[in-house]
């Protein structure tokens, strides 16, 4: 197990310790340790199949929607454990918001994409939601281009679009936490630059958590890297150090594309 | 060019027999929509001259001529929509449940198995059913309740089914977004899952309305072939004789001089209704579409 070893400001906001995960009898993560720090994009990178994507769902824990999981270890929230700190999941769900792989809007209006989550949450004062939705869009770097027509259907936007929008609605929940999972997969270079831009402006006051198969884009993107290989970290540091003097040969094959 | 590689080609023979199925399959559903415009046509045909005002809102005759089907007209509808009142909360309910709720044990399975076996029942043993039930051991006699419950039992395997088909249907990207923003299972069904499966809900209900409102084994045993002389009578307790029990009856029993007739424009009325019903079912469903998508 390697720890960043520089001076580093800024608290831990996720910890995990020594944590497996398993579905059914086949164990998909083992052994796995790592701190995530507040207002830092760490990136999750490795080969498909490595287990980063189930990774990222048990600090959410989303993958109890679909199937019996067996998490053991400890994951903690500000020093809480999440799985058995007796937090309730419907509140770590909105402390820590998920942009998925696919661009997933409800059939809804842009307006109704947005406050579906403060609706949830009892916020009914048009006023008070009118503000809310504004300043998610306003964060997500969408309200200028959809200021006019928030009453239309998410589903007619560009799928750059439709992302943005999803993070706006991840956004309006307040959260302290952003997982993204491949993120811009889907999306063509432009739509993927802008949503890198808006990943460096939202780090101000997030801390964000992201899969990508693009190793350029966990070099832009990122101040840690963790490569995955097999359910099990291989190697965790400064993104620059990952890049450029990996600890592990097996990093620096990936990395360069030997392998993976 | 690489010499390993064959030049990949097309068969003649795969073209014709493309060309071949095309038409085949064009044949048969041209044969089968003719055979239903002259099925429709013929009824529409020998009603027509009989459907004018008079005979849509002139009470019923047992013996003489002339009479109308005001009364049927009114207990079809009465009928569909008690039955469907009661149908549908236990209908959606249910395939809430077994859509979201039951787990995937053997339990669902079986609870599936029940369902679709009470949805396969033919309707002539419902209503004997019905009647042992409600008519005689409850001692309602023929009357709209028995007619209602029993009919209930005809649409709430229906509507559970569409309810729970469409409910697995939703996408799963969008109950992970409900779930993944803090709603609880509740909160997505309501606000995510069941808009999404609205427009098959929909449709599967105003199918199952279609069904009940051209059924007649079940109400003949259980809302019997009376209809009551007030109009409009609301009351649960008295015979209500149906649209398709009004034809079945009157050409069976073969009091009335124009029974012909009456069979004729009867038919008719229900054609027209379940055209107008179908219809109704595409409206909605665009509707909904253009609303929600």
């Amino acid at each position: 197990m390697l720890i960043p070893t520089i001076p580093e400001t800024k608290p831990i906001k996720l910890s995990v310790r020594d944590m497996a995960f398993s579905y059914g009898q086949k164990k998909i993560l083992d052994g796995l340790s790592m701190d995530i720090h507040a207002e830092r994009v760490t990136a999750i990178i490795g080969p498909s199949g490595c287990g980063k994507s189930t990774f990222l769902k048990c600090f959410n824990r989303i993958h109890e929607v679909a199937a019996d999981v067996d998490v053991s270890g400890d994951i903690q929230i500000d020093g809480v454990d999440i799985y058995r700190g007796g937090i309730d999941v419907v509140d770590l769900r909105r402390r820590v918001g998920m942009v998925f792989q696919k661009p997933n809007p409800f059939p809804k209006s842009i307006y109704e994409n947005v406050a579906f989550g403060p609706r949830l949450f009892g916020v009914q004062d048009r006023a008070t939601l009118d503000g809310i939705v504004e300043d998610a869009l306003r964060k997500a770097a969408l309200w200028d281009e959809v200021k006019d027509r928030l009453k239309e259907s998410a589903s007619g936007m560009s799928g750059g679009q439709q992302q943005r929008l999803c993070i706006a609605r991840a956004l309006a929940v307040n959260p302290e936490v952003l997982l993204m999972d491949e993120p811009c997969s889907a999306l063509d270079p432009i739509a993927t630059s802008k949503i890198e831009d808006l990943i460096t402006e939202l780090k101000e006051s997030l801390t964000i958590v992201i899969v990508t198969h693009n190793m350029q884009q966990a070099a832009r993107v990122s101040d840690y890297t963790a490569f995955f290989w097999l359910g099990r970290l291989v190697e965790m540091d400064l993104t620059e150090r990952i890049f450029t003097t990996p600890k592990v040969q097996m990093t620096e094959d990936y990395i360069t594309g030997r392998f993976g | 060019m690489n010499a390993a590689v064959p030049v990949f080609r097309r068969s003649r023979t795969s073209k014709v027999v493309d060309r071949l199925m095309r038409g085949v399959l064009w044949a048969i559903a041209l044969a089968f929509v003719a055979v239903l415009i002259l099925f429709v046509g013929a009824i529409l045909k020998q009603g027509w001259p009989v459907l004018n005002l008079g005979f849509l809102t002139k009470m019923s005759e047992t013996l003489d001529a002339g009479g109308g089907i005001k009364p049927q007209i009114f207990n079809s509808i009465y009928l569909v929509v008690l039955s469907l009142g009661i149908s549908l909360p236990v209908g959606l309910g249910a395939g809430i449940y077994m859509a979201a709720y039951a787990g995937q044990g053997r339990a669902l399975r079986f609870l599936r198995l029940c369902i679709e076996t009470l949805a396969a029942t033919p309707s002539i043993v419902l209503a004997l059913f019905g009647m042992i039930v409600f008519v005689q051991a409850m001692g309602w006699s023929f009357s709209i309740r028995s007619g209602a419950l029993t009919l209930a039992l005809l649409n709430i395997p229906v509507i559970t089914r569409v309810t729970e088909v469409s409910l697995l249907a939703v996408p799963r990207e969008l109950k992970e977004a409900s779930y993944g923003l803090g709603a609880t299972k509740l909160q997505t069904i309501l606000k995510v899952a069941l808009p999404y499966a609205a427009t098959g809900i929909l449709t599967g209900l105003v199918l199952t309305a279609g069904r009940a409102f051209g059924e007649s084994a079940i109400l003949v045993f259980t809302a019997g072939t009376n209809a009551s002389a007030q109009f409009p009578d609301f009351r649960l307790t008295v015979p209500g004789e149906t649209l398709s029990v009004h034809l079945w009856y009157v050409t069976s029993d073969g009091t009335l001089p124009d029974a012909r007739e009456i069979a004729a424009g009867t038919a008719a009325v229900m054609i027209l209704v379940l055209l107008t019903l179908n219809l109704l079912v595409r409206l909605v469903d665009r509707a909904i579409r253009r609303r929600t998508r």
